[in-house]
Formats: C-alpha cells, sequence, structure tokens
C-alpha cells in the first residue's frame, strides 16, 4: 500500500480554496456595487445642483441673467472637501463661471443630464451638463449649466468601502477555513471510528465488521467482510487439514512400527531381522519427516496469528524436555536442566515455542552419541536464552547460516535420520516471536550449543 | 533667545507701479545667519502680525521673514492673475482664499497642529485657519450707555427707523464694493438674516457712511461722529478698546458672523518647508496665550461656539464660492446699492 495523499488535506484545501474564491467574489461584488453607489450619488449631487442654478436662470430685458443659489454650491461641499468647479454658457459666449471647463462631448437635452469624466486643473473631475431654455418659447435661448467636482471625497469613500470589504471578506474567509477544518475532520471521522474498530480486533478475530458504516463506506466494508469470510474459512480448512493429516500419516505409521516390532521379535534369521530393522527405520524416518512438516506448516500457519498466552517458560521447558526423556533414556543420554529461581514469564504462542524447543531437544538427543550428557538451560539476562547443549559432533565447521534453511542439513549427518525442518520450525518460531536462533560449538570438548533467544 | 532682536527692520513702501497688485508695505525681518528667505503675503497689520514673526523667529533664528501687506483683493490678484511667489499667503477673506484652493492656487500640507483642533479649522489641508474673528456692532459712548445699544438686527433697524434725526449721517458701515471682509460679511448677512436688508435700506435713509477698513470706523465712533459702526472686525475692534476711549464693542445676540483668518501655501511657493513651519506655529495659537495677548487675534476656541449659539463660524466649502460668482456679486452689488446708497 503506498500512501497517495490525505482525503482531509484534500478535502480541507478544497474547501479552503472554495470559500477563498467566494471571498473574492464578495470582496469584488461588495466593493463594486458600493463604488457605483457612490459616483450615483455623487452624480446624483451634481445634477441636483446643476438643475437648481439652471432654474435660477430667467430674462431680464432680453438679457439672461442668473443668481447663483447658495444650497446649489453648498450641497456640493455635503461629501467631502472636494473642488467645485462651474460654467454657465449659451451657444456662444459663457454668462458666468471657468470658461475654461471642458464642454461635453454630447449635446444634453434639456431634462436630460449628461455625465463626464475629465482631467481638468490637475485633477479628475465628474462634471455634468444641463440644458435649459430661458426666455419665451418663440424667442428661448438654450443655456447650458456645467457643474464639475473633483473625486476626493468618492476616493475617500471608496478606500473606506474597499477597506470594509476586505475585513469582511478575509472574516469571512477564516471563518469558512476554519469550518472547512471542522467539516473535513467531521465528515472522516466515520473513517476514523471505523479503523479504530478494526484496528481493536485481536488478530483471530475474523468476524464481520458491524460497525455504523457511512453509505459510501459499505461496498468496501461489505468487500472486506466477504474477504474475511473467504481468509477465515480458507484459515479453519488449512487447520482441520493440518490437524487431519497428522492424525492420518501418524496413526497408520505407529500402527505399522507395532506390526515390525512384533514382526522384528518373531523372526531369527538374521537376515530377515535386520531387513525389518531397516523397515522399521524407515518408518520411523517417515513419521518423523511428516511429523516435522505438519510442525512446520503449523508454524508458519500460526506465525501470521501469533497467540499472545502468558508462560513460564521453564515450566514449559521442563514438560518439554519430560516428555522427551523417555526417547533420551533408549540411548542412556541424561538430561540436566538448569533454571533460574523466578517464573520466566514470557508472552507467545505455547504450542509454537513448544514446537521449537521440541525440535531442537529432539535433535540433540538424535546426534548425541550414547551415554552422553545433554545440558538444558534457561538464562535471564538482557534477553531470555534457552540453549540446549550436547556432546554430538557439532557443526564441525558447517555453514551455520545455511542451517536454518528448509530441508538443508549440517555437512555430517549423513548417517542419521532427518528432514532437515528441525531447526528451520525453530528459527521460524523464534522470529515469529521477535528472537532469534544462535548456533556454537560445545567450548569443552566436541558438541554443539543451539540456543533459543528471545526478547524479554 | 532673541538675539535675533538686533536685526534690523527696513520697512519700505512701496509704489504701486512695479507690479500688478497694490502694496501697503513691505518689511523684512532679517535673520542673523540667514539660511532661508520665507516670503509672507498678508492682510494683517504689522502691529498685530510682528509678535508671530517674533515667536517664529525664536524657534528659527535663520529664517528671514519679508512680509508684504496689502489688502484682500490685491492678495488676491496677485497670487491669481500676477503669479506672485511667495511662500505664504494670510488673508481675512475666508472666501478669496477658498476660491484659491479651490480653483488650485494652494499646496496641500498634513499639518500635525491641526490633529489636536476641530476638523473645520482645515479645508483640503490647504487652508488652515487660525484665528476666529466676529463681526460686531461699534457703538459710541456719546449715543448709547452699555444698557441702551440695540441688543440684536430688529432692534436696531426699529431703533434707526424711530430716531432718524438722531441717526441721520452718524451709521457708518463697510464698502462692500472696496472691501473683502465687508463683501463677505454682508453676504453672510444675506444668507442668515431677512433683517440685514431692512438694516441696509434704514441705514441707507439714513445716509449711511462708507468706509474701507475697521480702524477709520472705530476712531468715527470713538470721537462721535458716528454713532455706530455695522459689521466692523471685533478682533480689531478689541485690540483699539485699549488705546482708544469712546467706543465699546456690541455682539449681537440674535447671530454673530464669525470669520476665520487662513493661511495656505501657494503652489507658486519656493520655500515650502518654512512655510509649513510657519503654518505649524500659526496653528498652536490656541495654546499659546502670549500670541493672542500680544496681537489681538483671538485663537480657535470651539468652547465660545458651545456658550454663545449666536456665534456662527462661517464654513469652507464650495458655499463661498457663491457670492464670488461675477453675476452673483453683480446682482448683489446692485442690490446693496440701490439700498445703501441712495443718491
Amino acid at each position: 500500500m503506498k500512501p497517495n495523499g490525505s482525503i482531509r488535506r484534500r478535502l480541507f484545501f478544497q474547501l479552503a480554496g472554495v470559500a477563498a474564491l467566494l471571498s473574492l467574489a464578495f470582496f469584488l461584488v461588495v466593493r463594486g456595487v458600493a463604488e457605483r453607489a457612490a459616483e450615483g450619488t455623487q452624480d446624483d449631487i451634481l445634477a441636483a445642483s446643476a438643475t437648481a442654478i439652471a432654474e435660477s436662470l430667467g430674462e431680464e430685458n432680453g438679457e439672461i441673467i442668473l443668481e447663483l443659489p447658495y444650497s446649489a454650491m453648498s450641497m456640493l461641499g455635503t461629501v467631502g472637501e472636494d473642488r467645485v468647479f462651474y460654467h454657465v454658457a449659451t451657444s456662444d459666449h459663457t454668462l458666468t463661471g471657468y470658461t475654461d471647463l471642458p464642454p461635453s462631448r454630447v449635446a444634453p437635452q434639456p431634462g436630460e443630464p449628461v455625465f463626464a469624466t475629465h482631467d481638468y486643473r490637475g485633477d479628475e473631475v465628474r462634471a455634468v451638463y444641463v440644458k435649459r431654455p430661458v426666455g419665451v418659447a418663440s424667442a428661448s435661448t438654450d443655456v447650458i449649466v456645467t457643474v464639475a467636482q473633483t473625486r476626493d471625497g468618492l476616493a475617500a469613500i471608496s478606500r473606506r468601502i474597499t477597506t470594509t470589504a476586505t475585513g469582511i471578506g478575509v472574516g469571512f474567509f477564516l471563518l469558512a477555513t476554519a469550518l472547512s477544518l471542522w467539516a473535513a475532520n467531521s465528515a472522516l471521522a466515520p473513517i476514523q471510528r471505523m479503523t479504530d474498530s478494526v484496528t481493536r480486533r485481536g488478530p483471530k478475530d475474523l468476524r464481520p465488521v458491524t460497525a455504523e458504516t457511512p453509505t459510501e463506506l459499505v461496498p468496501l466494508v461489505k468487500e472486506l467482510n466477504s474477504f474475511m469470510a473467504r481468509l477465515r474459512s480458507s484459515l479453519s480448512q488449512t487447520e482441520d487439514f493440518i490437524a487431519e493429516a497428522a492424525h492420518r500419516v501418524r496413526t497408520p505409521l505407529a500402527t505399522v512400527r507395532a506390526q515390525a516390532e512384533v514382526t522384528h521379535h518373531k523372526l531369527n534369521k538374521p537376515e530377515h531381522r535386520d531387513a525389518v530393522r531397516e523397515m522399521i527405520r524407515a518408518i520411523d524416518e517417515s513419521s518423523r519427516s511428516a511429523g516435522q512438516m505438519l510442525d512446520h506448516a503449523m508454524v508458519t500457519f500460526r506465525a501470521d496469528s501469533l497467540a499472545q498466552d502468558d508462560l513460564d517458560l521453564s515450566r514449559l521447558i521442563a514438560e518439554t524436555c519430560d516428555r522427551l526423556s523417555p526417547t533420551a533414556g533408549l540411548k542412556d543420554i541424561s538430561i540436566s536442566e538448569t533454571y533460574p529461581e523466578e517464573p520466566v514469564n514470557f508472552n507467545g504462542d505455547e504450542i509454537l515455542l513448544q514446537a521449537a524447543f521440541l525440535n531442537i531437544l529432539d535433535n540433540a538427543i538424535k546426534y548425541s552419541p550414547d551415554d552422553s550428557d545433554i545440558t538444558v538451560t534457561v538464562r535471564v539476562a538482557d534477553e531470555i536464552e534457552l540453549s540446549v547443549l550436547d556432546q554430538g559432533r557439532g557443526f564441525d565447521g558447517a555453514d551455520i547460516s545455511s542451517l536454518t534453511q528448509r530441508y538443508n542439513r549440517g555437512a555430517n549427518v549423513g548417517d542419521i535420520v532427518g528432514s532437515g525442518l528441525g531447526l528451520t520450525i525453530a528459527d521460524d518460531v523464534a522470529r515469529a516471536h521477535g528472537g532469534r536462533l544462535t548456533f556454537s560449538q560445545n567450548q569443552k570438548g566436541s558438541g554443539a550449543c543451539v540456543s533459543l533467544v528471545l526478547p524479554r | 533667545m532673541r538675539f535675533f532682536g538686533i536685526a534690523t527692520l527696513i520697512a519700505t513702501l512701496w509704489a504701486s507701479v512695479s507690479v500688478g497688485f497694490e502694496i501697503e508695505e513691505e518689511v523684512s525681518y532679517p535673520a542673523i545667519l540667514e539660511s532661508s528667505i520665507l516670503r509672507v503675503i498678508s492682510t494683517a497689520d504689522r502691529a498685530a502680525f510682528e509678535p508671530i514673526i517674533d515667536a517664529f523667529q525664536a524657534e528659527n533664528a535663520t529664517i528671514t521673514v519679508e512680509y508684504t501687506i496689502a489688502g484682500t483683493t490685491e492678495v488676491m490678484a496677485a497670487i491669481q492673475d500676477e503669479g506672485a511667489t511667495y511662500d505664504l499667503v494670510i488673508s481675512s477673506a475666508m472666501d478669496l482664499q477658498t476660491k484659491l484652493a479651490n480653483d488650485g492656487f494652494a499646496q496641500s500640507y498634513k499639518a500635525s497642529g491641526a490633529e489636536n483642533l476641530p476638523d473645520w479649522v482645515t479645508w483640503r489641508d490647504q487652508l488652515f485657519a487660525f484665528t476666529q474673528e466676529p463681526a460686531v456692532l461699534v457703538v459710541s459712548d456719546q449715543f448709547f450707555t452699555p444698557d441702551s445699544a440695540p441688543k440684536n438686527r430688529a432692534a436696531l433697524v426699529a431703533l434707526l427707523r424711530e430716531n432718524p434725526e438722531t441717526f441721520r449721517g452718524k451709521v457708518g458701515t463697510y464698502d462692500i464694493r472696496r472691501s473683502g471682509f465687508g463683501y463677505l460679511m454682508a453676504t453672510q448677512d444675506s444668507r442668515n438674516s431677512e433683517a440685514f436688508w431692512r438694516l441696509m435700506e434704514v441705514m441707507g435713509r439714513l445716509d449711511a457712511q462708507l468706509y474701507c477698513c475697521s480702524g477709520e470706523m472705530i476712531q468715527q465712533v470713538a470721537n462721535g461722529t458716528l454713532a455706530l459702526a455695522y459689521n466692523v472686525l471685533g478682533s480689531y475692534a478689541a485690540s483699539q478698546q485699549g488705546k482708544i476711549d469712546g467706543f465699546h464693542i456690541i455682539q449681537l445676540e440674535d447671530y454673530v458672523s464669525v470669520m476665520l483668518r487662513t493661511a495656505l501655501i501657494p503652489t507658486t511657493a519656493q520655500n515650502v518647508r518654512d512655510a509649513q513651519l510657519f503654518i505649524e506655529l500659526l496653528l498652536q495659537m490656541n495654546r499659546r496665550t502670549d500670541l493672542v495677548e500680544a496681537t489681538g487675534l483671538p485663537a480657535i476656541d470651539t468652547t465660545q461656539f458651545q456658550e454663545n449659539s449666536a456665534l456662527r463660524p462661517i464654513r469652507f466649502g464650495p458655499g463661498l464660492l457663491v457670492f464670488l460668482d461675477q453675476m452673483r456679486r453683480k446682482t448683489f452689488l446692485r442690490n446693496w446699492e440701490s439700498s445703501l446708497v441712495q443718491e
């Protein structure tokens, strides 16, 4: 499995990205609307001012007169401290005001003010043009009133709006980001819950997952459950098969061996007796090989899902020694055992550890000459060491690292029955428990020392 | 610190031929170790302004101040039409100063001193007001006891109307055709009160005397030639009160227009830095009681407006441009003349 990004992170960044886009859009819309409103306000005031001026135009003795209304000008000072310019003119001459104010490009019509933006006297000004006919209808003169104002006040309003819009936008973004984080976490919480419920299971627990499952994960959990069901059935079949195989192989072999022993006693001719002895030897070899192969299969099977039994290793070793003492007795081999005073507590798979030690001890008995000693020692230091020391032929310079390979036997064992699986089983068990198997020559004279080293 | 006190004063009376605007007086206040020259054109006379220049040089000993005095319209003409190069323009005509700023003849300066003052003290960071000067009624002791003087314009109109023989030829006011301050006050009056035109009518019928300046009016009121003078510059009247007897000052109770004396830095200024220093000093007037005392110019004081609601400060803004409109001015002067100058 290779992790490819985090859903939480992806979800968070996508949500935050959407929030950022929305904030930006919000900022632009608010600013745009507000600025247009501010501009509209300025235009309205300008138009009101120009209209007020236009309406105060009058005619006296054929001359157009204007009494510039105070309010028309003062209203322009309400928003800010903007400069104000005005111009009142007929088509051919200026009546009053700033004669150099730029004229309108579009001719205004009565009742329809025209707006324009110009550069005038070093500033940008907004200008409005209002047209009004003055005088009696037959001889009226069109007068154009222009009122212009700089846009400092507008710029100040725009700055304020921009600041506010930025503040709101940033606030919205931060809030949305925090909510995104929360949303991402909350959306992924069911996954975490399921992960926890699966993690909490023991290694042998292959029951289907029944935790509450979000709809999106139902197919995954269904597949997982079906996979576990298949695994469970496959495992139980394997277990059954091993047990069945052990029974089916060992029982007939034991029967055949017993019959061969009986026959051996009955026979008188030495060549017949030799033949039957040879047969018994072959049966022993088959029996042992079959046993070890099944042991090995079992070890392989169990190592994946190690049982966690509370064990006293001293007791375990002592039992195993007792089990093999009859075999040792046949060869007049004495087993001396040394244990620490305290129980040696260890957490591990009892069946596997027993099988491992059984194989080591069995090996030692097998390779020991008649009438020799085997020393079994349990030592607790930084690690727990279970060592078996014999007085056999030792490894005699064999490649020690290859001894634990499957079906590989030492170089000097030609005359002894063996499958080459014994130490492999021991080694596998040691590894499964986080330990190791070590080999050394017996320091005192000939013989081998095999130690099963386990962590405390 | 007054080591510049030995500086020589050079006063020059100018003939008006050399420039297109009329100068009343030009005074130089040289610094001992001169590093720069600040050229000021102002409507305030020497007596009123010298203490401020002294205070300025006390803080800035290496700046020579050249102080030119001219009338309000001449100051306007100098900057607007003649392109005269001054570093600082100080004028009592708020409307003309506003027009200069509005039309782009002033440059902006973010004065740090303005932060302690109300907003209406500055306009566009170009106009800086540093005094508030009311227009007052000055009455002669020979005609009025302090209690018998009229308290408002309606009472004044009634008094004049009922006693034409007493007051004929004995009322005075500004000739607003010649005085910028007079024109400003008259136009503000016309906005504030209908009584203004009635007053002008009555004064016109009483053969009102017209003056260019507050000084002459006060003089004539004090010696009894005039019974009263209307719209006299209050700060000037107050400063004269200690020197001349025979008159007292009345702030009418219906309203009192309050003019702000302002400074601006023209765009053509050559010594902007020193001009800004000078503006900072002017904006300290409300904390410099010594200067207020020495100049007789009342500093900005908002508490006065809270205490006396009749005080109406003239506000900066485009409204001040209205009566400067050539047509409006013509109409206004025509109305004024027809009311007051009844020949």
